[in-house]
């Protein structure tokens, strides 16, 4: 039987309502699980003997503006003994509530969902590790985020050289 | 209590006052009796700009925690404002030891987005510049890891070969580094003619030399007393933590991606994956040694095979067409502006490729959204990921043994915070 027809099957064998949407895109199977449910399916899908998805290759966020719920998160799953992939995809309404940190699942779970954070501001609910990771603490907004600009620098020359210098939100001294 | 800066000024601060400053939210187990070091971010064996935070108590580490974002320069974000051919510029500048990797694993994204796939030869041609890039690469970390380890000799004879296979890139690239070299659909051009002898010749004498670097090192007792048994990480841990490559493999783990899931081609080759179970600094170093043979072995496959044909798919929609039709064919010249003033278009959807690079899973997650540029790039970059577990592996040991520990696990800053 096909691993990724299994995996639903188990999964909506012990939540029933957990799975909303099974989609396939260029042979790669992605499961939408509901936000409240995502660690509790995350711990079947590692602890099943018949699945083990072991291995957390990557949590990313992506930002779905103008659609609606606006942040997805993506779970990128391996397991090593059946040598199969799985994606888990969760929509995120508000990105302050977002899903619970799977830490406990997988250890590493907590260090991809940092980033996240940072770049997207998806808060992942129980992990208080959460900080700015790659961007200074006093940093404003997520970067990721598609209403953040790319931010372009004004160029300065030797007659406006002091006027930018002094608008420019750098340490002076 | 007292926090050693890069400068020797000690600074008083009561512990809330610390915890403030020290910026990585790490637990302070004794904040009276322990000292904090501030290990980087310019520290030569942190390699590159990594700053780390030691709770020390003597000279045992009771915690650590990594400080990263140096170098961070928001590459996936600026990609999303370029073309997805025009985005490929900026993976070569994550992982600048090796760069032939990061180019396959966002290329086979695009092309796995676009539903094409490259004739047999560009996957041949892929195939041997990426194992280049991983002896390139490993000879890197064996040189610096050494180095930390103050073994300077074999650093000078490591970059030595490596300049070698730069020069290969450059063969086929122009460039040393920053090569590009591997575009949606193939690659850049075909090989130049000299380029085969040229890299029959590095096989050639390249073992020797490897041997000589294995003489210094492999039964050097000074270099067994600072690697043997430290920085051990379980079978379990290491799956847990994330980690890949020859860091997850020495750990007993046999997981390479270019046996599990090949691409590329990597399924008609024959080689080994070194699995060793001790999952100390020597155990990673041993299967990394062994990894340069198994490289070996695939390109000498590769040459042999390396098939006749086009580099390129014929879609003049993803593949610029050839220069020479431009002033005869009208198709051309239309097929020439529209690629390069507006891109070709990707379909809705997204996509997840991994490739097995010199330091582990690299992986792009790439979603295309019907216009010419990604709607979101993210990489899962194995040097991030693998220095989650350095606090773990490295509790309870000398600050001397993190150093080795560093070296073990081969990171690249770039990459990390990309």
């Amino acid at each position: 039987m096909d691993r990724a027809q299994l995996v639903v099957d188990k999964v909506t064998a012990v939540f029933p309502d957990a799975v909303t949407e099974v989609q396939e895109f260029r042979g790669e199977k992605t499961l939408y699980i509901a936000l409240q449910q995502l660690k509790a399916v995350c711990q079947l899908l590692r602890d099943d003997a018949e699945l083990q998805y072991n291995y957390l290759s990557d949590v990313c966020a992506d930002d779905m503006l103008p659609d609606y719920p606006r942040f997805a998160v993506n779970y990128h799953l391996y397991s090593i003994p059946f040598n199969h992939r799985l994606r888990l995809r969760v929509a995120v309404e508000d990105p302050d509530e977002g899903p619970e940190t799977v830490g406990s699942v997988w250890a590493v779970a907590t260090w991809l969902e940092m980033e996240v954070w940072d770049l997207m501001g998806v808060r992942f609910a129980g992990n208080n590790s959460l900080r700015r990771l790659f961007l200074p603490e006093d940093w404003q907004g997520h970067p990721l985020r598609k209403n953040y600009p790319l931010g372009y620098e004004e160029v300065q020359f030797s007659f406006n050289w002091a006027d930018i210098d002094a608008k420019k939100p750098y340490a002076k001294d | 209590m007292t926090l050693l800066s890069g400068s020797d000024k000690v600074q008083e601060l009561t512990v809330e006052e610390l915890r403030a400053k020290v910026g990585t939210g790490m637990e302070i187990a004794d904040a009276e009796e322990h000292m904090l070091l501030s290990m980087g971010p310019q520290h030569p064996s942190t390699h590159g700009v990594l700053r780390l935070l030691v709770e020390l108590d003597g000279e045992t580490v009771v915690n650590l925690a990594p400080d990263i974002g140096f170098l961070h320069t928001g590459i996936e974000k600026s990609m999303e404002s370029k073309t997805f051919t025009k985005a490929l510029v900026m993976t070569d500048r994550m992982d600048y030891l090796s760069p032939m990797s990061n180019n396959l694993g966002y290329i086979l994204a695009v092309e796995k987005l676009l539903g094409v796939e490259a004739p047999p030869r560009a996957q041949s041609i892929r195939v041997i510049l990426t194992e280049l890039a991983r002896v390139a690469s490993h000879l890197v970390w064996l040189g610096t890891h050494a180095l930390d380890l103050a073994a300077m000799t074999v650093f000078l004879y490591c970059f030595r070969e490596r300049e070698y296979i730069l020069d290969l890139f450059e063969m086929v690239s122009g460039q040393r580094m920053m090569v590009s070299y591997f575009r949606p659909g193939g690659v850049w051009r075909d090989l130049p003619e000299e380029f085969v002898p040229a890299v029959r010749h590095f096989l050639d004498f390249f073992p020797a030399r490897l041997a000589d670097y294995e003489a210094l090192l492999t039964n050097n007792p000074i270099f067994l007393n600072r690697t043997k048994g430290v920085g051990v990480i379980s079978a379990e841990d290491a799956v847990s933590w994330g980690l890949t490559g020859p860091s997850l493999r020495a750990s007993g783990v046999n997981w390479d991606i270019r046996k599990a899931q090949p691409y590329c081609g990597y399924e008609q080759y024959d080689f080994d994956v070194p699995v060793r179970t001790e999952g100390d600094v020597y155990a990673r170093y041993l299967c990394r040694i062994q990894e340069f043979h198994e490289s070996l072995r695939i390109l000498h496959q590769a040459l042999d095979k390396l098939p006749d044909g086009p580099v390129n798919i014929d879609d003049y929609k993803i593949v610029p067409p050839p220069r020479s039709t431009l002033g005869t064919s009208m198709e051309a010249v239309i097929h020439h502006f529209k690629l390069w003033t507006e891109g070709f278009k990707a379909p809705e959807g997204f996509v997840y490729q991994s490739v097995e690079s010199p330091r582990g899973e690299f992986a792009c997650y790439l979603r295309g959204n019907g216009g010419p540029k990604p709607a979101r790039v993210h990489f899962r970059a194995p040097s991030y990921v693998n220095l989650a577990s350095l606090p773990k592996m490295a509790k309870n040991l000398f600050v001397a043994d993190l150093v080795a520990i560093i070296g073990s696990i081969d990171i690249v800053l770039g990459e990390i915070d990309r």
